[in-house]
């Protein structure tokens, strides 16, 4: 016989000011099984817990009705607490007297008898209720690493020095992505590959990473401590060992004149080639689409130098499949290349560049070696204007938000350029500046005050060339929205910043979510920043948003130190509430019927086929299995399930029968 | 198929040669164009400046006229005629009570079906590809294309061309022969309406851009649109006196362009009507001639 | 300040614009793009962007200004404003409907009589022939603001070249037409 304790909450006035708890109290009292009912103020308070804990002990409960908030709420709180009495946490029940009933009624008896209705379905749920225990999984104490920017790098070191191992994948030929490209950095104006470059040496040296750059993640199985990532590693046409960086077949390629990618167009590099001097791996990658062997079949000039012979002209793609615990993404973001403003010129005046391209132009290892000149005839601008938002909060034309970092690029770029032409002058058009975060606002203070920086509040309507100048047409809004005309040797527009080429695909393979801008969702925006939806995947650095070098690096220690925790363990709790097919006595052994219709419909290929052997090992007959680790209790099988031979543990079909026929007694 | 025409006021008066040229290539390319019945003037800036209603009963009424008639598509070549009709058309569906008020006002049955077609999309559409067929002179010049602003804008509703640089018409003028140039002032405003009230402000747009497309090394300017050739043709004493120069550079219609380049005569596009004289320099061949015996175009005054 | 209270009432000209074009000069975050755009923001007494932050104000002192401006008359509804705008404010709109509504409160700009007189001699025109007649215009346009010698030099040469016709060109439904405008612009105040 069935002894069940039920606990109804006013939840203070959320409750209590609707319903009449202790009316709902009494009336649930005289239902058969119940063994004791009462009301409190506060159940998830420490007397309210207290209250069910001795009414467990002293009535001897077998099941609990906790009629409160929602489960989501609170339902650890309270099968903690009859854990804690020693009722199996899975024998309690809550129903949900708040959003389902007072929020959404008004005061009244109507009201207090659909609390009454409530609660007694969840009482018949729970006389049915059977004792679970949490299943246990092992964790593979491994991390995936996607993208090897300053993010990824941080990660990567992070959760190495942790003591565990790392598998770090990067889509171009070297790590370092955006920040090795910067010239220096705000507000410190420390040179960004000085800082960066050993932190990239320490990753491609360090005993627990294991580094694939060229290489993509293509698909992903499995779940929290116990994914499966398809690697693939693209062929870079050299044999990685026995090349030894020495750079001969770089210099030698015929094939010269290909725009940079690190360079933003500002250079060029050969087919054969290593993007940037300090790049890790410092060996080369072959371009296939631009190579002459692979185009037109002739040449190998690279075979022939190569001292060491390790060009592999028929190298194909490797693909490998690694299991990991958990996966940190730091796919990083990229720039909205501003064509959508035809009234700018990008794209048609050379000399009208982005955010991008003037950090190389201003970096010592860039095209010009860190001397400002403008790219159409390599003169040295002396009038250059500075666009503030040139994409960013521009709904008409290019995307909603603020990319958050261009008023503080601007600024260090207008000190840059002043620092290396003294006598020319910065102009900056600006809508606001924003400028929170450490020594920020100092800094933009700084490039006004001492370098000269002149900022112009308002937008520029439109840039044309004339006689070799570009003829900037803005307004002044603090002198009456004035009109300025200004007459630049060159423009830098401060461009949005976009989520990354591929984010999108990236976030339907992983199963994670992606916000409307195609940016990695966090689980919480507050609380949970650095975990995505899915268990075991967390997010660092600009793929979840536009972020600067502290942010990054930041977010992706965080996300360290949460797999850190999760390596921490060497088994994995999981709730049991997951789907199992039945057994019975023989002959039948159990009622399913073999079919495997459930197998082709479960989403989380959970379903596998077991052999009931008898004791001579012959086969009596094959059903379905679930595997209690990868099943997520999703129910599609149940449904599909022919012979009624599947249930979802705490939710069968017993259990939800009892519910609608306690709804539909009249009493 | 017969294509409906509204001419609009401009071009039965100052700027006549413009509906002069439009009437003489559609008849060169055997289009049958039909001049809308008692059609009215279309209101104009000044209707839009003084009453919105007013600036949508009066274009309502054209297009209730065209549907009359049972036009599928309405050439529009004033470009500020085609701004209103369009305007008016997409307003007016846009808005269910509106369209049912107007439609009060003009007392006339009105669906707003007709295909209002401005002249780049109607030479795009039924001359383009005939071009080079009739050619009899390249149009070897080159030329400053200037949309300036109610061709492309507003582009929501128009969705005609890029409303940045646009390319239609300089597609049709290399199709021709001409070498239209790049310049600054495409879609700049030349004073538009205020071609008698304000013709100091006339002077000072129009300027910079005929400026603009000397300095750029432009031999000629081309048009669609009635209010652009009176300022930029007409006021030239006003644009010279902002220049503080002389500027001879003469200003075309698309129309007259492609009338000159398959051969009709100077006089059947009304060259001569122009302010500015237009003297072209010589392209190796000599238009009066070697003229040839091309449809002469019949006066189309009711 | 009075923006709070007029929520409901909709009583500043901003919720009224609102109400009737649909366009909402909240919107603007006072870039000046249409500003800097505008080729005749140098002439004006408040450029584009300045009219929206007066409307945003929703005072009855920078309404009142708005409505004398030279600034509503002088825009020649380009629409590169628009065009340009990140926030896709459609300005023009807005001053057509300060113009119509300065007209009516009889506060247009002295300064742009000549405007008015030209828009209305225009007008008229159409109300009496259905279509624009250029010589009844120019002498109507002459007579509203005595600038009579304006154009004299051109004019002989316009009509030399057959740009100017001596008679009105007047079509069949003038009644229609003169119905139009009693229903719309000449319409008694409600």
């Amino acid at each position: 016989m069935a002894r069940i304790g039920v606990f109804i909450c006013h939840c203070g006035e959320n409750i209590g000011a609707t319903v009449d708890c202790a009316k709902v109290a009494e009336v649930i009292k005289k239902v058969p099984g119940v063994a004791f009912s009462t009301d409190y103020k506060y159940m998830c308070s420490d007397p309210g817990q207290t209250l069910i804990k001795d009414a467990i002990k002293e009535h001897n409960l077998t099941g609990v009705v906790v009629a409160a908030c929602s489960p989501r709420m609170h339902e650890p709180t309270f099968r903690k607490a009859c854990a804690e009495a020693g009722l199996n946490p899975y024998l309690c029940e809550m129903a949900n007297l708040r959003e389902h009933c007072s929020w959404v009624h008004e005061k009244g008896d109507v009201t207090t008898q659909k609390a009454i209705d409530i609660v007694r379905t969840l009482v018949e749920k729970v006389k049915r209720n059977v004792a679970l225990m949490p299943i246990k999984v092992p964790v593979t104490k491994r991390a995936l690493v996607i993208g090897g920017g300053v993010a990824g790098i941080q990660a990567s070191l992070d959760i190495a020095n942790a003591g565990h191992q790392v598998i770090l994948v990067e889509r171009e030929p070297s790590i370092g992505g955006h920040m090795s490209q910067l010239s220096e950095t705000f507000p410190t104006l420390d040179c960004s590959q000085c800082i960066l470059t050993p932190r990239m040496v320490e990753v491609a040296q360090h005993p627990n990473i294991t580094l694939y750059t060229y290489a993509e993640v293509e698909g992903l199985d499995g779940f929290i401590g116990n994914f499966k990532a398809k690697i693939r590693r693209k062929s870079k046409s050299i044999d990685e060992k026995t090349c030894t960086g020495c750079g001969l077949c770089t210099t030698k390629c015929p094939t010269k004149k290909i725009p940079s990618e690190f360079e933003q167009g500002l250079g060029n590099r050969p087919a054969i080639y290593v993007p940037f001097p300090q790049a890790v791996p410092n060996k080369p990658v072959i371009d296939k689409e631009h190579c002459r062997y692979y185009t037109q079949g002739k040449c190998r000039v690279c075979e022939k130098v190569c001292p060491t012979k390790a060009i592999r002209f028929d190298q194909p793609d490797e693909i490998m499949e690694v299991e990991v615990g958990a996966i940190v993404i730091c796919t990083g973001f990229n720039i909205l290349r501003p064509t959508f403003f035809p009234e700018y010129g990008y794209g048609k005046y050379k000399d009208v560049i982005d955010g991008l391209q003037f950090e190389r132009l201003a970096s010592a290892s860039g095209p010009t070696l860190g001397a400002i000149r403008r790219p159409s005839d390599g003169k040295e601008p002396k009038n250059v204007v500075f666009i503030a938002c040139a994409g960013s909060r521009d709904p008409a034309k290019g995307i909603e938000y603020c990319s958050k970092i261009c008023c503080m690029y601007t600024a260090k770029h207008t000190m840059l350029y002043k620092h290396k032409v003294h006598d020319g002058t910065a102009y900056v058009f600006y809508m606001d500046i924003r400028a929170g975060g450490k020594m920020y606002e100092e800094f933009v203070r700084r490039a006004i005050a001492e370098d000269g920086a002149q900022y112009i509040r308002g937008r520029v309507s439109t840039i044309y060339e004339k006689d070799g100048k570009l003829i900037v047409k803005g307004a002044d809004t603090l002198l009456g929205a004035q009109p300025v005309e200004i007459e630049a040797d060159m423009v830098v527009l401060a461009t949005a910043g976009i989520s990354n080429d591929g984010a999108e695909e990236l976030a339907q393979r992983l199963h994670v979510s992606y916000d409307q801008y195609k940016f990695f969702a966090e689980a919480h925006p507050k609380l949970k920043p650095v975990e995505t939806n899915t268990a075991g995947i967390f997010l660092a650095g600009a793929c979840q948003a536009p972020k600067d070098i502290p942010e990054s690096v930041a977010a992706a220690s965080g996300a360290a130190s949460k797999v850190a925790g999760l390596f921490s363990n060497s088994e994995l709790t999981r709730e049991p509430l997951i789907a199992v097919v039945n057994r019975t006595a023989p002959p039948l052994f159990s009622t399913c019927v073999g079919c495997f219709m459930c197998q082709t419909v479960c989403p989380y290929n959970a379903i596998e086929r077991e052999e009931i052997k008898a004791r001579d090992g012959k086969v009596i007959k094959t059903v379905a299995k679930i595997n209690p680790g990868l099943c997520q209790g999703c129910g599609t099988c149940v449904a599909l399930c022919r012979s009624k031979s599947i249930d979802i543990q705490g939710y069968t079909g017993n259990q939800v029968f009892a519910e609608v026929m306690a709804l539909l007694e009249e009493d | 198929m017969k294509i409906g025409l509204y001419p609009g006021c401009s071009l039965k008066g100052s700027s006549r040669e413009y509906n002069e040229s439009v009437v003489a290539i559609a008849k060169a390319f055997n289009i049958d164009l039909v001049e809308v019945q008692d059609w009215n003037c279309c209101g104009a800036t000044a209707a839009h400046n003084l009453s919105k209603e007013l600036s949508l009963a009066l274009p309502a009424r054209i297009l209730a006229l065209a549907e009359k008639e049972g036009f599928e598509e309405l050439l529009v070549p004033c470009a500020a005629c085609y701004s209103r009709l369009s305007v008016t058309q997409h307003e007016l569906n846009e808005d269910q009570n509106l369209k049912n008020k107007i439609i009060d006002i003009i007392g006339m049955d009105y669906k707003g079906t007709t295909k209002i077609i401005n002249v780049i999309q109607f030479i795009d559409k039924y001359i383009t590809d005939q071009i080079e067929y009739k050619m009899f002179r390249p149009f070897r010049h080159d030329v400053a294309c200037y949309y300036g602003c109610l061709m492309v804008r507003p582009h929501d509703i128009l969705k005609f061309d890029r409303p940045e640089d646009p390319q239609s018409m300089d597609k049709v003028m290399r199709k021709i022969g001409a070498n239209p140039i790049d310049w600054a002032f495409k879609t700049e405003c030349c004073g538009a309406g205020f071609s008698v009230s304000r013709t100091d402000i006339v002077g000072k747009l129009s300027g910079k851009l005929i400026e603009d497309a000397s300095d750029r090394g432009a031999e000629l300017i081309i048009v669609a649109c009635p209010m652009c050739h009176s300022n930029l043709d007409m006021r030239r004493a006003e644009i010279e006196k902002y220049l503080k120069k002389k500027n001879k550079m003469p200003v075309l219609y698309i129309t007259q362009a492609i009338g000159l380049a398959i051969g009709l005569d100077e006089k059947t596009l009304g060259l001569q009507r122009h302010f500015v004289p237009v003297v072209l320099k010589e392209t190796g061949d000599d238009y009066k001639a070697e003229k040839k015996e091309v449809t002469q175009p019949v006066e189309t005054e009711e | 300040m009075s923006s709070h209270n007029n929520h409901n009432e909709s009583k500043t000209l901003a919720d009224k614009i609102l109400k009737s074009t649909q366009v909402s000069v909240a919107k603007c975050y006072q870039c000046g793009k249409c500003s800097a755009g505008c080729p005749v923001s140098s002439e004006m007494d408040y450029p584009p962007s300045m009219v929206i932050r007066m409307l945003q104000t929703r005072t009855p002192e920078n309404e009142e200004k708005l409505l004398r401006s030279k600034t509503i008359w002088l825009c020649l509804a380009c629409e590169m404003c628009i065009q340009r705008c990140p926030m896709e404010i459609d300005i023009p709109k807005v001053m057509d409907y300060l113009r119509e509504k300065s007209l009516k409160e009889n506060k247009a700009h002295e300064a742009s009589k000549d405007i008015i007189a030209f828009h209305k001699a225009f007008l008229d025109s159409i109300e009496k022939t259905g279509r624009l007649y250029e010589v009844g215009l120019i002498a109507d346009y002459k007579l509203r603001t005595f600038n009579l010698m304006q154009d004299v030099a051109i004019a002989p040469s316009m009509y030399m070249k057959g740009k100017l016709a001596i008679l009105p060109d007047m079509i069949k439904d003038r009644k229609g037409v003169a119905k139009i405008f009693s229903k719309t612009i000449k319409k008694k105040e409600e």
